[in-house]
């Protein structure tokens, strides 16, 4: 089953075209990799697809509901979560906190001024919390964690809404190589199990031909090849964007 | 005709001594990033020295032209001073810390110059060249006012070729786009950072000087001239020259010509064209947005509850507070009940620059439509007091809901500015409106109802009131909505993906805070048994600022024991020294360097020092 379905997106900002007529969708338990290489457009996408910036034109249905041009929490409530490239979290809370005021968000208390906010949902953010592997730093400020730490807790308030499309920009950037193949590997179980679609961008080649069910690849805002890991790595346009820099070999570029 | 021309040209020589002044301030700003509100007090002492130096020279134009780059130069020695001493020490703190440190700088020179100068007007005798005039279309036209009105340009010039065919000045252009990037560089960033202060400096020195002939050195002009500088630099947009230039204009034409088409809102016009500019270009003329502050002093603080130990040291304060009128004297008591309202009006504040993120430089507003509020409630519509109790924090909620919608929108000092803006209005309405507001007699007579006459059960209900006010505000910021506030201020951008909205969360936080501070307006207004234009006052707002920096932002407690700190300091100082601005602006001086994280903060740092894994 579709569960995004993107076509004809464009948006240029001043004279740079940063993304030119981009199609493709995702179903679900579905783990879609859209690739290419710096500034290629991979962001500007994902910040369409969640309404932090409008598209000067394209349709994104989610559902099957065009979702083009909504504000981000809108975006939202219809069952889309994301991750940020620079990843994005409350610094004033504890990792459990942050994970509650998406709980609290999600269902909608957060016009309450009384019951303190600490004593909500806590095992739904425990629970949340031990699927990323952040359970037992529950109690820690949210700005003392190493960088990979906070990308999983990012992980976790992205999945509070209990999203049907997970949206992840450079989910694995600043980890250790063995904690990004599990970190995917984790996110790749969430979405076959509970039929989560998900789009993501990534720099490190093992990670994506480990862990994408296919993969796009997208160049100076245009789609250059489209499919499996095999025919991905056949692909001569992909070959010649990623010339000498080894779509193979992986390893982080940045 | 004629007449159209003098107030034409009278209006751009006030242009060209505003933009004297909101240049310096608007080269620091975009270098340094610091909020200078010292600056006013650089202009004033260029007055007073300008001053001493011009009495001691010869009155020959070149003579005086001397004595001008002079009191610039010593100015400028002394702008250098302070960014050493000082604010070179502070970079790296967190913002509002030193907009605090820059307060003190302020107090500290008031008295400075009160103690050198003397509390009298100084006037310079004008000479001869100075008292002539040329005859324009019919009009007489001082010489000495076309000459400022050069002076304007002339520096614009000067300081284009400075900014652009320099060296220094491409570095300083570089450093206002990206500080980091010209660190990398490998620029040493502490001397161009005190050239620039100390240009700025120099630059007020010498616009304090030039308005001497015009007018006069003394006390009040530091503060009047930090308003209408800050007012020129963000509506011309923050770290603008062009924009300052642009909006001096703006602003001393729209005055000149105001003052003779509406002469009822002269006092309010430029805070209308400010809020206006605001409302429609949310960075200014020619403002660019802000880049974020970067670096870890800004990095929001974790928040927690208090730990026990401060809660029984709160409890203990409050029974003590409970039974000080056993003991107490009618003077002691009457400075406890201002305690009690300091507390309440701090924590309102807090509520809105802690959690809410929105720093305010215009928060006597609330307090002063609370106070008006109750003033009218019980002389006016001849209600109770418990009425007229109400009716203050629901009248300030109202005002605070209706302006809040455009506040919510901006950010940083663009919005502090804009609640000064409001804040200004509020004062002038209550200043100029005399057959509503008695104007400056303000209300008199408004005493608490037959109950309550007893000083001492005024304070208790005044007590249990502010107690209550500041546990509720406390208890809806640990609520679910208090964290979504936070969530809004410490990542807009995660609390948007996450379906937070920032604007209704703020403009929800505004409307608490105003009636909060409303309230503590209305107790005053029954305490002292009349109301006054001085309850909306800037220097009523700067207390409320004071009092929470002093505290700490990160927590609940900061607010109280900033209140508590601030006016049990400022009444002791008062009773023993009539150099108390000195006394006080050193201590926050002091404290800034050695204590930055605020009093509440810093005892909670060393509470947790070795606790925290
Ligand atoms: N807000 C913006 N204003 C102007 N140009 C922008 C903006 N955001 C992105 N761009 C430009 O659009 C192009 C695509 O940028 P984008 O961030 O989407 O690339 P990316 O594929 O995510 O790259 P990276 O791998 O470095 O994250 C780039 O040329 C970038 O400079
Ligand atoms: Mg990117």
């Amino acid at each position: 089953m579709t569960v995004l379905a993107v076509a004809g997106l464009v948006k240029s900002f001043g004279g740079v075209q940063a993304v030119n007529g981009v199609s493709f969708s995702v179903a679900a338990g579905e783990m879609l990799a859209l690739i290419g290489p710096n500034g290629a457009g991979k962001s500007t996408c994902f910040n369409m697809l969640n309404g932090q910036i409008k598209p000067d034109s394209g349709r994104i249905a989610l559902n099957g509901r065009n979702i083009a041009g909504l504000s981000p929490n809108r975006v939202w409530r219809l069952g889309v979560g994301r991750t940020f490239q620079i990843a994005a979290t409350f610094a004033s809370m504890t990792v459990r906190e942050n994970v509650q005021v998406a709980l609290l968000a999600h269902r909608r208390h957060i016009w309450r001024f009384w019951r303190p906010a600490a004593a909500w949902f806590v095992p739904e953010a425990d629970a949340l919390l031990t699927q990323v592997g952040m359970r037992d730093q529950a109690e820690r400020a949210a700005s003392v964690l190493a960088y990979g730490d906070l990308k999983r807790l990012e992980l976790a308030i992205a999945l509070a809404n209990a999203p049907r499309l997970l949206l992840m920009d450079e989910p694995t950037a600043g980890m250790a190589p063995a904690e990004r193949t599990a970190l995917m590997q984790l996110t790749r179980s969430l979405a076959s199990r509970q039929g989560l679609a998900v789009l993501f961008t990534e720099h490190d080649m093992d990670v994506v031909f480990g862990v994408a069910t296919r993969i796009v690849v997208l160049n100076r805002g245009e789609l250059i090849a489209e499919g499996d890991g095999p025919t991905i790595r056949a692909d001569p346009r992909v070959r010649a964007v990623y010339l000498g820099s080894g779509v193979t070999s992986g390893g982080h570029r940045c | 005709m004629g007449f159209i021309l003098v107030q034409f040209l009278t209006g751009l020589a006030s242009a060209s001594s505003l933009f004297l002044v909101a240049a310096g301030l608007t080269v620091i700003f975009g270098v340094t990033r610091v909020v200078n509100f010292a600056h006013g007090s650089l202009y004033m002492l260029g007055a007073y020295l300008g001053w001493t130096i011009l009495s001691a020279l010869p009155r020959d134009p070149a003579w005086f032209a001397l004595g001008v780059v002079l009191t610039g130069a010593g100015v400028a020695a002394i702008g250098m001073t302070i960014e050493t001493t000082l604010l070179r020490r502070i970079y790296k703190a967190p913002e509002l810390l030193q907009l605090l440190a820059t307060f003190g700088v302020v107090l500290i020179v008031q008295d400075v110059v009160l103690k050198v100068w003397g509390p009298d007007d100084l006037t310079l005798p004008r000479p001869r060249w100075m008292r002539a005039f040329v005859t324009i279309a019919d009009q007489r036209v001082p010489v000495y006012d076309l000459l400022t009105i050069a002076i304007g340009p002339l520096m614009l010039l000067g300081l284009w070729l400075l900014f652009t065919r320099t060296r220094w000045g491409t570095l300083v252009r570089a450093a206002t786009q990206d500080r980091e990037m010209v660190a990398a560089l490998g620029v040493d960033q502490r001397r161009l950072f005190t050239a620039v202060f100390a240009l700025g400096a120099g630059l007020a020195g010498i616009g304090g000087a030039l308005a001497l002939p015009d007018g006069s050195a003394n006390g009040q002009m530091d503060l009047t001239v930090i308003t209408d500088a800050f007012v020129v630099v963000v509506v011309g947009g923050l770290g603008s020259l062009p924009g300052a230039f642009l909006a001096s204009l703006t602003i001393a034409l729209l005055q000149a010509f105001g003052i003779v088409l509406f002469p009822k809102i002269t006092l309010v016009l430029v805070f209308i064209v400010m809020a206006v500019v605001l409302v429609l270009r949310p960075n200014g003329l020619l403002g660019r947005p802000l880049a974020a502050a970067r670096g870890d002093a800004n990095t929001p603080a974790l928040v927690r509850a208090a730990v026990p130990a401060l809660r029984w040291l709160g409890a203990a304060v409050l029974l003590l507070a409970a039974l000080a009128p056993l003991f107490a004297g009618p003077f002691a008591l009457s400075v406890l009940t201002e305690m009690a309202i300091a507390m309440l009006f701090a924590a309102s504040l807090h509520a809105m620059m802690g959690p809410g993120g929105m720093v305010s430089f215009g928060h006597a507003a609330w307090f002063g439509l609370g106070a008006y509020g109750a003033a009218f409630a019980v002389k006016g519509l001849a209600l109770s007091m418990p009425a007229a109790l109400i009716i203050a924090p629901a009248g300030a909620a109202l005002a605070a809901l209706l302006f809040g919608g455009f506040v919510v929108r901006l950010s940083g000092v663009y919005l502090a500015m804009l609640t000064l803006a409001f804040a200004q209005i509020v004062w002038a309405i209550m200043f100029q409106a005399v057959s509503v507001t008695g104007g400056d007699n303000g209300i008199l007579g408004v005493w608490p109802a037959a109950w309550a006459t007893d000083p001492r059960t005024y304070y208790w209900l005044t007590l249990a009131i502010c107690t209550a006010g500041v546990l509720l505000l406390r208890r809806i910021l640990y609520a679910p909505f208090g964290y979504a506030l936070r969530a809004a201020r410490d990542s807009e951008t995660r609390a948007a993906a996450i379906g937070l909205n920032a604007a209704w969360l703020r403009l929800a936080a505004l409307v608490m805070a105003g009636a909060a501070a409303g309230l503590a307006g209305g107790l005053t207004a029954f305490a002292k048994g009349s109301v006054f234009p001085g309850y909306v006052s800037i220097g009523r707002s700067v207390d409320a600022l004071l009092m929470v920096l002093l505290g700490g932002v990160q927590s609940m407690a900061g607010p109280v024991a900033g209140a508590l700190v601030y006016t049990g300091l400022f009444d002791i100082l008062l009773m023993v020294t009539d150099l108390w601005r000195l006394v006080l602006g050193l201590s926050i001086v002091a404290l800034v360097l050695i204590f930055p994280q605020g009093i509440a903060g810093t005892v909670h740092r060393l509470w947790l020092r070795g606790r925290e894994a």
